[in-house]
């Protein structure tokens, strides 16, 4: 039988054995790659709860107040005037179109309504030689580099000035003269590639970035993993601008994701992200010059979230009052709209008035009128334009079949409807 | 130079004389698993040859986006097996690319290149040769090399060519045979197939690894005094069509074989086209030697899937006999 003694001598033993083990005697521990993490010895999980929520960055107010002078960027009258006039001529040309496609007048259309001021603020802060690459809702980008209200139309209607000559879907814009790559429908498979556009910018040294815009949908895509991760290891000049506007078609950011948007992920890939608010054009546009300046300078991705709302429906073949209600899009574009927050700023600075707001809003309406008239009347390409591009040069089984196609054509002239076309 | 330092050579040379030019994917940086990239790094910097995280879809995004920025990009796919996350970014982006921008934007400066085919042991993941799920895509090009000297020459053809190219490169065949390659730049041009042996009883038609296995079988049917053409399509798409023909309308008898499944296989391509441009020459139903539509290739039972040389032989006796 073991005596008190010698069972308080064990004790005493097994405690000073449970003491050294309380502390390791490392402090930090170098593990693979480049993570020197403490070590503890407290079994204690990361709790996403426990993260602060990265705030929104804002400069003006909703009532078009600046909130911070010294947060104002310095743009002249005619700057100001000409991005608001961007923003609303791309709202007005976006109900238009938007029309015609119910008239049956253009096939298919998508709006950027409530939109407009990430478009706008964030293209006014890069170079015009920066490339862009875009998902399908940046068309003010393009408004802002100097795309033509015909350029767009013309798209839209399919027709032999259309930049891709009525190959792709309306809104499929694209413009080598303005650095804007052409949109496909695939989303997110542009953002690996725009990192390996600023990856070659980068080898060129010609003090260029590339941005990539995307919607929080889009950033669900495993080719937007892929990119921020390429971006980081390979030091990228490319700016991601995140467009969380709240809905993928009908699917709610809640479900989009778990986490806090899309800013968080950043840091977990090891880049610098940032928060804006996306109807407040200075912010965005403070944002994205000086991600610009850290992507051009420093040889780094950044990544941006602009918090904004789709206000419009997904696209014309939606109808988003099947899953949001009417009064809840309403609210939101009343409380906050980024072109009526911008025109109470330009109103206090002196800039502009009621008086110009009528004359523009008439003036903007006869031009994409016009505009719209005149693109119509246009005709299609020629058929032979089916073959072209497929590869740089045609290839003989292609010639073989614009052969076949032709003598189709021949044999069957009547069942199409040449007087849309241009003649082969 | 054996077929793996062929690679090495075509890309050697390309760092050399395009400045604008890259090569990259996993474990490229210390030569790659099959050592094609090697060296390379040390003497062109690790701006231009490095490994990027493991990604294909990653690997091929990026390397459009460096293409259409107007750098030559040499992207690297681990094993054929393992392109498939890059489908996507192959068939809806690269491939359209041109097409869909009204030529305003391209990616011809891509090239990817891929391991590819049997290699006695590969399993379901080491072998497969895919070629016929991108001959199905418009707007990219597929080549595939039977050798040292053809490869060299096919891959800086691609490498220049100003589409986006798949290089499938026969991994079994990377140390075998070495041959006199060239030192200086050579292309050899795409689209073109190769009649390797005249004959007149037969056109054979096959690719890569399968050529030597056909070429055994030229020589077992000239024992029984059977002639056959044996034609190295070289590139499956797009793909030459007049000298497949002419070879037919000389011979009246077809034989393709490849070593991917035979359903839906380049080789079902093949015979459809020649089905219809040489009904009348036809003197038997085209044989198509390949592998079963099982996938390729169970880890043990390789000799019995490959389309081998007696498997070939049986297709001649059959067209002969016909």
């Amino acid at each position: 039988m073991l005596t008190r003694r010698v069972l308080h001598r064990l004790f005493r033993c097994a405690v000073g054995q449970i003491n050294k083990r309380q502390q390791s005697t490392q402090q930090n521990l170098l593990i693979s790659g480049h993570i020197n993490a403490p070590l503890t010895n407290k079994l204690q999980f990361l709790f996403p709860k426990d993260r602060p929520i990265i705030p929104v960055y804002r400069v003006l107010e909703t009532d078009g107040h600046v909130i911070d002078e010294t947060q104002t960027p310095s743009f002249s009258d005619e700057q100001i005037v000409k991005m608001y006039k961007d923003m609303t001529l791309l709202s007005t040309m976006d109900e238009l179109l938007y029309q015609s496609q119910r008239q049956g007048r253009i096939s298919f259309y998508m709006t950027n309504y409530g939109e407009e001021a990430t478009h706008v603020g964030s293209a006014a802060a890069l170079d015009p030689n920066d490339l862009v690459y875009g998902q399908y809702r940046e068309a003010g980008v393009l408004m802002y580099r100097g795309f033509q209200l015909d350029d767009f139309m013309n798209q839209c209607f399919g027709n032999l000035k259309a930049s891709c000559k009525g190959i792709q879907m309306p809104v499929h814009y694209g413009s080598k003269k303005l650095n804007f790559v052409t949109i496909s429908s695939t989303l997110a498979t542009q953002m690996p590639q725009a990192v390996g556009s600023a990856y070659a910018y980068k080898r060129a040294q010609n003090m260029l970035c590339v941005i990539c815009y995307f919607g929080e949908g889009a950033s669900s895509e495993g080719d937007a993993h892929a990119a921020l991760n390429f971006s980081a290891t390979l030091e990228a000049p490319v700016l991601f601008f995140c467009r969380n506007n709240g809905y993928a078609i009908s699917t709610s950011a809640t479900e989009q994701y778990r986490g806090d948007g899309v800013a968080s992920r950043g840091p977990g890939y090891g880049i610098a992200a940032i928060r804006v608010d996306g109807n407040d054009l200075f912010a965005v546009y403070n944002a994205t010059k000086a991600a610009r300046d850290m992507a051009v300078n420093e040889m780094r991705p950044v990544l941006i979230e602009a918090m904004t709302y789709r206000v419009g429906h997904h696209s014309t073949s939606d109808d988003s009052s099947a899953y949001r209600s009417i009064d809840e899009v309403r609210i939101r574009d009343k409380r906050d709209n980024p072109i009526s927050r911008f025109r109470k700023y330009m109103t206090l600075r002196g800039c502009w008035n009621e008086e110009k707001e009528e004359e523009w809003v008439k003036e903007s309406k006869r031009s994409v009128m016009e505009s719209f008239t005149r693109c119509e009347k246009i005709k299609r390409a020629s058929p032979a334009t089916i073959f072209e591009n497929v590869f740089d040069k045609v290839e003989p089984h292609l010639q073989r079949q614009m052969k076949e196609m032709n003598e189709h054509i021949k044999l069957h002239h009547d069942h199409f409807p040449w007087t849309q076309y241009e003649s082969m | 130079m054996n077929l793996c330092q062929a690679v090495q050579n075509s890309i050697d040379l390309t760092l050399a004389n395009d400045h604008t030019s890259i090569a990259f994917g996993e474990d490229v940086a210390f030569g790659g698993v099959f050592r094609c990239t090697v060296d390379l790094r040390q003497k062109y910097g690790a701006d231009r040859v490095f490994n990027t995280p493991l990604s294909e879809q990653g690997i091929v995004g990026f390397g459009i986006g460096c293409a259409v920025a107007g750098a030559t990009a040499i992207a690297e796919i681990q094993f054929a097996d393992y392109i498939f996350p890059a489908y996507d970014q192959i068939v809806n982006e690269a491939s359209k690319y041109r097409y869909r921008s009204g030529n305003l934007f391209d990616c011809g400066r891509l090239t990817i290149r891929a391991p590819w085919g049997a290699v006695g042991h590969g399993g379901l993941y080491h072998s497969q040769s895919p070629e016929a799920q991108f001959l199905h895509t418009p707007g990219i090009k597929v080549v595939i090399p039977r050798g040292a000297i053809q490869a060299k020459g096919l891959l800086l053809s691609c490498i220049k060519d100003d589409n986006p190219c798949i290089f499938f490169e026969p991994k079994i065949l990377y140390r075998s045979a070495k041959e006199n390659v060239p030192i200086k730049d050579y292309t050899i041009p795409l689209s073109k197939a190769e009649v390797l042996t005249e004959g007149t009883d037969i056109t054979m038609v096959t690719w890569g690894t399968q050529v030597h296995v056909l070429h055994e079988v030229v020589q077992m049917a000239a024992k029984e005094n059977i002639s056959c053409e044996l034609i190295d399509l070289r590139t499956i798409v797009p793909w030459d069509v007049d000298t497949v023909c002419k070879s037919v309308v000389k011979t009246g008898k077809l034989l393709i074989s490849h070593e991917a499944p035979i359903t839906g296989g380049v080789g079902a391509e093949i015979a459809a086209t020649v089905m219809k441009e040489c009904f009348l020459n036809l003197e038997a139903p085209i044989e198509r030697i390949c592998g079963y539509d099982v996938h390729p290739i169970p880890h043990t039972y390789e000799t019995f899937y490959i389309p081998s040389k007696w498997k070939c032989f049986d297709g001649v006796k059959r067209l002969m006999a016909y």
